[in-house]
């Protein structure tokens, strides 16, 4: 009567849309807007750099990992976030190792997408600030006398031949502040149009970019906004305490605070499960980025508050597990 | 939804899965023919398996007894057509295993008019007698979990059952059983919800239905009698609203405690579906013989309501409602987020059975499946408030005993957690395998010392 080979599998039959690909590249189609306007303030160089991290990444994830794992989009993310974190000056062959060394030790040894502790990206980043601190540091100035097709440093410098910089370079506001005590314009912190690294200068296109991932429900808007609070109310007294350390509004637009905090400690994998988690992960964070800004020897601390933070969320995972239903004693809603 | 929790006493979370119910909506119930053989399983119920009072050979009446209760936990199972017994012995059966049933002949000609019964006046029957005529009615829950309704009618002595529920939400996708027996049987349900009230000694009843149901709430609306305290309680559309803990915190505001039962706060679910059959019995004295359930989904021609004699085999119910279409890829009885998946045409429909969804190939198509990349979305899902990611990690491990710790006596199974999952983890089917072995695990321990 019927010649069809019936299919067996498990309940549930049906199934929400959203895969995982889906999520994983459409946080790829939010950075573009990032690359973007690096490419804008940077040039070419921005492309170089960003194009050396990503292709790093995703042809070691090719070689390591399992089969098809590139085609999940995670290792395309991790690259390009790898490449916005970097100075339109550095060398590609930097770029093209980093990449490749967050995907090998940050994500591949751990067992791949899902098992990995730490942000690939922040830990390929954390690799080249080891190896490579001069390079990691050494900041293009936006604008100024350059034309927009230059090069803002030795891009294509050949591997482990010193570079030679004669480019323009500038500090960033938050070197400015540290080491200089200045202050840099809000307007363009928030616009982006100051030094930096390529991604991290528009809080402005940060914002909007993470806003439609959070509408998308892409990214748990927990995790920014506890870093947002956590930030501004921890540097706001000390702003109220003394003068001299900086207003929030600095703190909230500088640097890599944006970033990180819309676009890496959002990464599912290497954040708490727990909403209420994802609270006391932004927290952390937040207290840890002022302190290193604020008493460190760092300018930044975006960097390594998200890693120690990664480093917790196993303990933060357990602390937070949510109430089951039917387990709080005696308290009930009146019939 | 209510921002300060107030207003609202809805269930938290849950999922919203497309609802296809328009297939069959408002298609009125009709019967299918008997069909020329059926198979009647001994286990249709949660609890003991009706023991064999038959032999082959024997002629039996539609509504004889083919296997009696076996303890208080139990229900006999009826001939639900005139015949001939002519096999017992193992066939399909719709969890997937092969289990004891029996088969009957039907007769062709046989006009399948019962014997004459007594039909006992409900007005007249003390509870325990009530109780008594439901289970020798052999009534199971109709919403899908079967378990016998006469014991959630006598409760322990010393708990007082102030509330009656009646299940009327049907949140599962595609099913539109109870919809149509809302809609063409509003006085049995009412008359059901009667006479359990009298069982139970209960002083008001609530139907609860979801809300995409406007007719079936207008129909129970204008049927409902006024010397009794019934309401009927519109829900909101959402999965799993019909899950017996779901709908008493929609319903009461309360949380049933981890690991007791509804009755421990006095309250006490039967499907509508249920509550129609107790009418039937007091009204024809026929036991539980037929239930009606929705053919339906893409893959079926003719999509239907039909009323079906227990141990209808699928192969004719299929026939019955036009056939499959070339493009069928799935058959699964039940609802399409919890139900079981089907390997054979011959498999019988039982009491339990609230529907058939034949689904499209493109529908089952295998999704591919990814690591857990912990987004959180099974936790945003889950009614009971679990971890599922967690939860799986762990069963993934075989950690059964860190699973226990997390409350996975609590999962109930509805797939809500799979339903969302980005990375396609079968999550449910791993928590139903989990809980076997974590009760295989403390069962060898317990061996052990």
């Amino acid at each position: 009567m019927i010649a069809t080979r019936l299919l067996i599998t498990a309940s549930p039959h049906l199934h929400a849309k959203d895969d995982t690909p889906t999520i994983m590249w459409n946080v790829v189609g939010s950075l573009a807007p990032l690359i973007a306007i690096a490419t804008y303030f940077f040039g070419p160089s921005a492309l170089l750099v960003i194009g050396a991290s990503t292709m790093g990444a995703v042809l070691t994830e090719r070689l390591l990992g399992k089969g098809t794992s590139i085609g999940d989009g995670s290792a395309a993310i991790t690259g390009i976030l790898l490449g916005l974190t970097l100075p339109a000056g550095m060398p590609m062959w930097m770029a093209f190792i980093g990449g490749a060394f967050g995907i090998a030790f940050g994500k591949v040894l751990f067992g791949g997408l899902g098992y990995n502790i730490f942000n690939p990206a922040l830990f390929g980043r954390a690799f080249l600030q080891a190896a490579f601190p001069v390079a990691i540091t050494t900041w293009p100035a936006v604008g100024g006398p350059l034309k927009w097709w230059s090069l803002r440093g030795d891009n294509l410098a050949l591997p482990f031949m010193s570079a030679h910089s004669d480019a323009i370079t500038a500090a960033t506001p938050l070197g400015l502040m540290k080491f200089e005590a200045k202050s840099t314009d809000l307007f363009n912190l928030f616009i982006g149009n100051t030094g930096g690294s390529l991604g991290e200068t528009s809080a402005l296109l940060i914002l909007l970019c993470g806003g439609y991932l959070a509408w998308r429900r892409y990214l748990n808007w927990r995790t920014p906004v506890s870093i947002f609070v956590t930030v501004a109310l921890f540097s706001g007294i000390l702003h109220a305490l003394n003068a001299t350390y900086p207003t929030p509004f600095f703190m909230l637009f500088s640097g890599g605070l944006m970033l990180g905090a819309v676009f890496m400690a959002t990464d599912m994998v290497t954040s708490p499960v727990t909403n209420t988690g994802k609270w006391v992960f932004g927290l952390g964070i937040g207290v840890l980025v002022v302190t290193i800004r604020v008493w460190g020897g760092l300018p930044e601390g975006v960097m390594y508050a998200i890693l120690l933070m990664n480093a917790l969320v196993p303990f933060i995972n357990k602390a937070t597990q949510p109430r089951v239903f039917g387990t709080r004693a005696a308290k009930e809603v009146a019939a | 939804m209510s921002f300060f929790g107030l207003a609202s006493r809805e269930f938290r979370h849950g999922v919203h899965p497309p609802e296809y119910k328009e297939l069959t909506a408002t298609l009125p119930i009709r019967r299918m023919p008997y069909p020329r053989e059926v198979i009647i399983p001994l286990r249709q119920h949660a609890g003991k398996p009706a023991r064999l009072a038959v032999a082959v050979g024997d002629r039996v009446n539609r509504g004889d007894v083919l296997g009696e209760a076996d303890g208080f936990v139990s229900v006999p199972v009826h001939a639900s057509a005139t015949g001939c017994v002519t096999k017992i012995g193992l066939y399909p059966h719709p969890d997937g295993s092969m289990d004891t049933a029996v088969c009957i002949a039907v007769e062709p000609f046989s006009p399948q008019v019962s014997r004459e019964r007594v039909v006992p006046k409900w007005e007249n029957l003390a509870p325990d007698e009530i109780v008594r005529a439901v289970q020798q009615g052999g009534v199971v829950g109709l919403g899908g979990a079967a378990f016998p309704t006469h014991v959630k009618l006598a409760p322990p002595r010393d708990i007082i059952v102030e509330t009656i529920i009646l299940n009327g939400a049907e949140c599962e996708p595609y099913l539109t059983t109870d919809h149509r027996i809302m809609v063409e049987y509003p006085e049995r349900v009412h008359l059901g919800a009667r006479i359990m009230m009298r069982a139970l000694g209960a002083k008001r009843v609530v139907i609860g239905v979801e809300k995409n149901k406007p007719d079936a709430i207008a129909a129970l609306e204008r049927t409902r009698p006024t010397d009794v305290d019934i309401t009927i309680l519109p829900l909101t559309v959402k999965y799993p609203q019909g899950a017996e803990k779901m709908l008493i915190k929609t319903v009461t505001g309360r949380e049933v405690p981890s690991g007791k039962l509804p009755v421990s706060l006095g309250v006490v679910v039967q499907n509508v579906g249920s509550a129609a059959s107790i009418a039937e019995i007091f009204d024809t004295g026929l036991p539980l013989l037929e239930r009606i359930v929705t053919v339906t989904g893409p893959g079926i021609r003719r999509p239907s309501n039909l009323i079906v004699p227990v141990g209808t085999k699928l192969r004719d119910l299929i026939d019955s409602c036009g056939g499959l279409t070339d493009d069928a890829g799935e058959i699964v009885f039940g609802g399409p987020m919890m139900g079981n998946a089907i390997a054979s045409l011959d498999t019988p429909i039982v009491k339990g059975t609230t529907g058939v969804v034949v689904l499209a190939k493109a529908q089952t198509r295998e999704a591919a499946t990814y690591p857990c990349i912990h987004c959180g979305r099974c936790l945003d899902a889950c009614p009971v408030f679990l971890n599922p990611s967690m939860l799986g990690d762990y069963a993934r491990m075989q950690r059964y005993e860190e699973m226990e710790a997390l409350h996975l006596a609590d999962c109930m199974l509805c797939g809500s957690c799979s339903f969302v999952c980005p990375s396609n983890l079968p999550l449910a089917q791993m928590f139903q395998a989990s809980k076997s072995a974590l009760r295989r695990v403390k069962t060898a321990k317990a061996g052990a010392a």
